[in-house]
């Protein structure tokens, strides 16, 4: 596991990494551990230095440092600054890093102490408004996806290690999934953010007859008011669209124009959610 | 000799999730010993009011990033069981086979790659690519295996894109079954070996009398709905739920815990086994056997060895259920579901432990009330006493401060807690 590496005969130094997670399921990080045929090859080309949920040593010497989950609590600002401070990558791995993910999903209540007293009662338990990474430190690289595909995790990692510049699809999940030659969802009635959502995850979902719910945000240039429209097309409700905009966080800005105009809402929904970028 | 003892351990390493551990013995007297949850809460439950019903498995599954096929699967039951929905045949032995699968992922993972270092005096998996690459070189193609059937079935292994209310939006190829029957055939070795390696592990000698809380099999080893059962003679009905979970809060806990006819009980492989020893495969059985394991075990440390009867369990059930899907035609994957008002409970053995879902629905299928009791969370407090126990046990042993905080660690890892789920 240690002889020196090299790429076209020029040595390559082994990054020092480390993992870390705040609010998550921690999916995103066995990812890389559920890559078992390719599993020690990924190894040999980093070191790993810190990853609690795999090793016992653990180090703050690390170049790399990938995040995941969402800030949910003050504690995990102070423990995402001391990573920023200790690593010269930070990489945001993850949609719940990238946007928030599905914990964002409690951010659509105006009221925190109820959504403590729905699963808490009277339990004093502290939480906050979900933030995604960036909005607290500088993230240098994001990693989108629930959950993030390895093979791009490897192709990304590959890329940093050989100090190439790395690049995300501007495409959408359209595009991948025409490619995949699959029969197109609308057609088979099923509600599909794929025209809109960044490419990347080689239509995961769509090519296994799920309709996409955009968990990678937004593809460049994403156009809202046609897919608004070709929802309308296909017979699909506003609320259904908003179901799916709404679930990652990616898409925060374009869910919050689509939410005042829905027929009906809990009476403890915001109009408008925290987060304002997409 | 020594007889005072420290032990702090800030975010054990090797579990899912953010838990701390305190031990403190003076003059051979325990005057703390606790386990502390510190994760952050994500209010799965609140999150869901308002949303509609295909919103339910497709975000609670994501509760967990190991085993998001068994919450998808329990939240799938819970809103078919409001809605009066039950699935064919065909989708209900899809579904265990994908579960199989899941269990047999998580259960490799966690004793190659979170116990069996400490069993084998490393820090983690990665030094023992090089001292046992045998024993990692197994565990990679066990859990390939695993995981290849789950991607296979469930679309994907993590957060399982196929799996919907009413059956699933697509088939396997049959073909690929086959394959994957082979491959099950073909582990069977890899198991054994696994059964010899764990069979030279000193499992700690400790034992606490405990409630052992599961499913309860009538015909098989249960796994996806039935009847609940403890070794303490508590029977329920799967909606009884809230009778055998009794969630409190407690200082020290971002997660609720759970009692029954004791302070704490237990979920998990070790309680599934000794609640249904019996409905073991023969070959499974003999294995428990071969490992010490007879019902009813009360070391939880023994939660290892259970795990690893267990993947004997599903590797050869899940060859009689691709024979059973292989010998008749497809039939439709899914079948329409019409929405009610009302409410239901998905009752699921995941990895961990038993698993359950609640939710109430409005007559337009919107969630009004969520409710998932997590296994770790029902294991919590009887975490909390072993380590207790343990600490009193080790109290006048004279043992070094770092021997009995490995002995913590490695008691947390054999319940193998997936604590961002506990808390979720």
């Amino acid at each position: 596991m240690s002889e020196p590496l090299s790429y076209l005969g020029v040595p390559l130094a082994r990054p020092k990494v480390g993992f870390f997670e705040l609010s998550s399921c921690e999916g995103c990080q066995l990812q890389l551990l559920n890559n078992e045929a390719t599993l020690l090859d990924f190894l040999n080309l980093v070191e790993i230095v810190n990853f609690r949920e795999g090793m016992s040593e653990r180090g703050d010497n690390y170049d790399i440092a990938f995040v995941e989950g969402s800030v949910t609590r003050k504690d995990e600002i102070a423990r995402l600054t001391a990573i920023r401070k200790h690593a010269k990558i930070l990489v945001a791995l993850g949609s719940c890093a990238c946007f928030g993910g599905v914990n964002q999903l409690k951010n659509r209540f105006r009221d925190l102490e109820w959504v403590k007293k729905e699963v808490y009662d009277d339990f004093p338990i502290e939480t906050m408004e979900v933030h995604p990474l960036a909005d607290f430190v500088q993230v240098d690289l994001e990693i989108f996806g629930c959950p993030i595909k390895k093979e791009e995790v490897e192709r990304i990692v590959t890329d940093l290690v050989l100090g190439k510049t790395v690049r995300h699809p501007e495409y959408p999940v359209c595009m991948e999934c025409k490619a995949n030659e699959n029969i197109c969802l609308f057609e088979l009635g099923e509600p599909c953010l794929g025209p809109i959502t960044r490419a990347g995850c080689d239509a995961w979902c769509t090519s296994n007859r799920r309709g996409c719910w955009g968990c990678r945000g937004p593809a460049e240039g994403a156009n809202l008011k046609q897919l608004e429209e070709i929802m309308r097309t296909y017979g699909f409700a506003r609320e259904t669209i908003l179901d799916r905009l709404e679930c990652f966080g990616g898409f925060a800005s374009f869910a919050d124009t689509l939410r005042p105009k829905a027929k009906k809402s809990p009476v403890t929904q915001k109009a408008t959610a925290g987060r304002k970028k997409s | 000799m020594k007889l005072s003892c420290e032990v702090n351990v800030h975010h054990l390493t090797r579990v899912e999730g953010h838990g701390n551990i305190h031990i403190s013995i003076k003059n051979g007297v325990v005057k703390k010993a606790q386990w502390e949850v510190v994760e952050t809460p994500r209010f799965f439950e609140a999150m869901l009011v308002g949303k509609h019903w295909e919103n339910a498995p497709y975000v609670c599954g994501r509760i967990c990033g190991i085993c998001s096929i068994g919450h998808t699967l329990a939240s799938i039951r819970a809103v078919e069981n409001a809605f009066g929905i039950t699935p064919s045949t065909q989708t209900a032995n899809l579904r265990l086979l994908l579960k199989h699968m899941e269990t047999l992922q998580s259960h490799i993972l966690h004793l190659y790659f979170l116990a069996a270092p400490d069993f084998l005096g490393a820090g983690s998996v990665l030094p023992l690519a090089t001292t046992h690459p045998e024993v990692v070189q197994r565990a990679l193609r066990l859990k390939l295996l695993a995981n290849d059937a789950c991607d296979i079935i469930g679309g994907r292994r993590l957060h399982p894109t196929r799996t919907v209310v009413g059956g699933f939006t697509m088939l396997p190829e049959k073909g690929a079954l086959e394959k994957i029957r082979q491959r099950l055939l073909a582990s069977v070795p890899d198991l054994l070996a696994s059964a010899e390696l764990f069979k030279t592990f000193a499992i700690p000698d400790f034992s606490r009398e405990t409630e052992f809380v599961s499913l309860k099999g009538d015909t098989g080893y249960p796994f996806i709905g039935g009847g609940l059962v403890s070794t303490d003679g508590v029977v329920k009905k799967e909606h009884q739920y809230r009778a055998m979970t009794n969630e409190y809060c407690q200082k020290g806990f971002t997660s609720k815990l759970s009692k029954l006819s004791r302070p704490s009980f237990a979920v998990g492989a070790l309680a599934r086994l000794n609640n249904n020893f019996t409905k073991l495969h023969p070959t499974a059985r003999e294995i428990s056997k071969f490992l010490g394991l007879v019902p009813v075990n009360h070391n939880p440390y023994m939660g290892n060895v259970a795990q690893l009867v267990e993947c004997v369990q599903v590797v050869l059930d899940s060859v009689q259920l691709i024979d059973t899907l292989l010998g008749s035609p497809w039939q439709e994957a899914r079948q329409p579901v019409k929405a009610k008002k009302g409410e239901g409970v998905g009752a699921v053995e995941v990895p961990r432990g038993i698993l359950y879902h609640y939710y109430k629905f409005d007559k337009e299928g919107k969630v009004i009330k969520a409710d998932c009791v997590i296994p770790t969370s029902q294991n919590h407090a009887n975490i909390l006493h072993d380590i207790e126990a343990l600490a009193g046990q080790y109290a006048k042993t004279g043992k070094q401060d770092r021997e009995i905080e490995l002995l913590a660690e490695m008691l947390v890892r054999a319940y193998d807690p997936c604590i961002s789920c506990s808390v979720h």
